[in-house]
């Protein structure tokens, strides 16, 4: 065709650089549109930390606090429980907690806590995230005849322990998620919060 | 009559409004056999009008924020005048659209109407397949109850399966670090405008690729083989007005039913409208039963036979992503089921069977025998696509008649 005075050459080479600078703007225009679905300046202010009044949980008992919209346990676990939660390693996915993100480093013991007693756990199933329910009591469940006490979640059947360590057979993979947090006096704890009396 | 065939003439020199009207209707021949599983696709087209004109009603009286949306739908509900009215044809009509479209699916599996030369006809159908579910799972977050929450925390964190950038982008789609306002906001812009943009060009599409290459009937056989002198398929009829008419009955007839149940069974004992979701939102308490609308109950099923988050979701995601490639694992000869050997006819009606199985179980606890049975239809399922491609091409099938017979 270069007989009619055309450079087929040239014109694919003109025409593969327009295209090319074309899809660099196209790439371009598309940032804002991306960017623009990512948490907003006011969603990630709104992560204030959560005070609570711990005085009244009883060993055994929960309360759940909200923090940054999600549901934080706050659980006292009895001494009978305390003392099973050494043995049961057998029976975890990860006894370890050798995922780092899940959990601060004073939460990286057996307990995943500050104090052996009092445990704080975010309520969130590392599965696909509905709010595990709270069944301390030792005795056989529905999902599990030899169940230690823990967490069940009602979605797809996730377990926990009493410390938010994953155990083997639920979909969920990683232990939940333990919530920086501290206490700022003998009976009030803060999440949101790393460092004592901060 | 002169006057408006010379207004048609001078419409017609502009726009080729004539001609399309022929090529589509008037003149756009379907076989004349076509059975009571062709009326589906003129309902699946009902049912959208009925979804984007009660939709666009919707909006009018809804508000999409955290605070506001629950409250707006019951006032939709008590307040606006008929108001129940258009939000059930909208709530129960997105169940009705799902039937629909199953029945639809079912009969291009009877008929082979995915099989070659109607491949992207298929595809399209699986593209519009796959809008419909976002579309309806946004949908089902508006009302801001119980369960638009907690099955919009399910659906999404299905995203964290995915390695490394998984959990950022369950952040990036929320536009939070929960879900929030901000997610039902942008669902709400994704459900009202963009997805039904995307499924009325692609709904638009799949018939444009059916009409180039023809429909196919209950027999399986290319009409086109067979024409009279003026190059009329000797099986064929005109769409206009021979199956439009047709089709007007099926309308009524299906309008009945349709309205029967919006009149008097809007919630479909919780399978259209969940109980829990006449509860409003609450980000702190899982309901103690968190189950799908019914028509995603099958993949659902799905995702929770296996103990194991990235293996549940590719398989939920595979059993979704093997109907596309359909069209080329059915290597049989022939395209109707009625022509194919017995073993591909059973395997037909056992996995439909299993298919409804796997979308009860769906909406059930998966523990004891449903979980035991989760597993075997799961095996079913994807047996029936990974079998197809060796009993197609080795099974007897018997002979195809030359014209269509019914």
């Amino acid at each position: 065709m270069s007989n009619d005075g055309v450079n087929n050459g040239r014109r694919r080479f003109l025409i593969a650089t327009t295209a090319v600078g074309g899809g660099i703007g196209a790439v371009g225009v598309a940032v804002p549109f991306v960017k623009s679905w990512n948490p907003s300046e006011k969603a990630k202010a709104a992560g204030a930390p959560a005070k609570a009044d711990i005085s009244k949980v009883e060993p055994g008992s929960m309360i759940v606090v909200e923090w940054r919209g999600k549901p934080v346990y706050v659980v006292r676990r009895t001494d009978e429980v305390i003392g099973l939660l050494a043995g049961l390693a057998e029976e975890l996915k990860d006894p370890n907690n050798t995922v780092t993100s899940q959990q601060p480093a004073y939460a990286n013991n057996i307990f995943r806590s500050r104090k052996e007693d009092l445990v704080v756990i975010e309520g969130v199933c590392t599965h696909l995230g509905c709010a595990p329910k709270y069944f301390p009591e030792v005795k056989p469940q529905a999902f599990q005849d030899n169940w230690k006490g823990g967490f069940y979640c009602p979605c797809h059947g996730s377990r926990f322990d009493l410390s938010g360590r994953v155990l083997k057979g639920s979909p969920a993979g990683k232990n939940l998620r333990i919530p920086p947090y501290s206490y700022v006096d003998e009976n009030t704890l803060i999440i949101g919060v790393d460092e004592e009396n901060a | 009559m002169s006057k408006v065939s010379d207004f048609m003439a001078w419409v017609d020199h502009r726009v080729p409004l004539t001609a399309t009207f022929e090529k589509h209707m008037s003149k756009y021949y379907a076989p004349k056999n076509f059975n009571f599983w062709y009326f589906f696709g003129v309902f699946a087209f009902l049912m959208l009008a009925n979804q984007i004109l009660t939709g666009v009603w919707l909006t009018m009286s809804f508000t999409p924020t955290a605070e506001e949306a629950f409250a707006s739908v019951e006032y939709i509900m008590r307040d606006v005048e008929m108001g129940w009215l258009i939000r059930y044809m909208h709530s129960t009509g997105a169940s009705f659209f799902f039937i629909v479209i199953y029945m639809h699916m079912f009969r291009g599996l009877l008929y082979g109407s995915y099989q070659k030369p109607r491949e992207l006809i298929w595809i399209f159908g699986m593209a519009i397949y796959l809008m419909l579910m976002a579309e309806a799972f946004m949908g089902y977050v508006l009302p801001w109850g119980q369960m638009s929450y907690w099955g919009a925390q399910v659906i999404i964190s299905l995203f964290s399966a995915i390695p490394i950038v998984g959990d950022d982008l369950v952040t990036w789609i929320k536009g939070d670090f929960l879900i929030s306002g901000i997610t039902l906001n942008r669902f709400f812009a994704l459900h009202v405008i963009a997805l039904p943009l995307v499924i009325v060009a692609l709904v638009f599409l799949h018939i444009v690729a059916l009409h180039e290459v023809g429909s196919n009937n209950p027999d399986g056989v290319d009409i086109k083989k067979y024409k009279d002198e003026e190059g009329r398929p000797l099986d064929g009829v005109p769409f206009h007005p021979y199956y439009t008419v047709h089709d007007l009955v099926g309308i009524v007839v299906f309008l009945f039913v349709f309205c029967f149940v919006i009149f008097f069974w809007p919630e479909g004992n919780g399978y259209f409208l969940e109980h829990a979701n006449f509860e409003e939102a609450n980000g702190l308490k899982t309901p103690a039963h968190i189950a799908p609308v019914w028509y995603f109950g099958a993949y659902y099923t799905i995702l929770r036979v296996v103990p194991d988050k990235l293996l549940g979701v590719i398989l939920m995601a595979g059993a979704i992503a093997i109907l596309f490639v359909l069209p080329w694992l059915d290597r049989s000869p022939v395209k109707s089921w009625r022509y194919k050997g017995w073993i591909s006819r059973i395997n037909i009606i056992v996995f439909a069977l299993f298919f409804i199985l796997l979308t009860w179980l769906g909406t059930q606890p998966a523990t004891g025998i449903y979980a035991k049975l989760g597993i075997v239809g799961t095996v079913v399922y994807f047996g029936w696509f990974i079998t197809l491609p060796f009993i197609s091409a080795k099974e007897k099938t018997k002979p195809v008649p030359e014209r269509v017979t019914g």
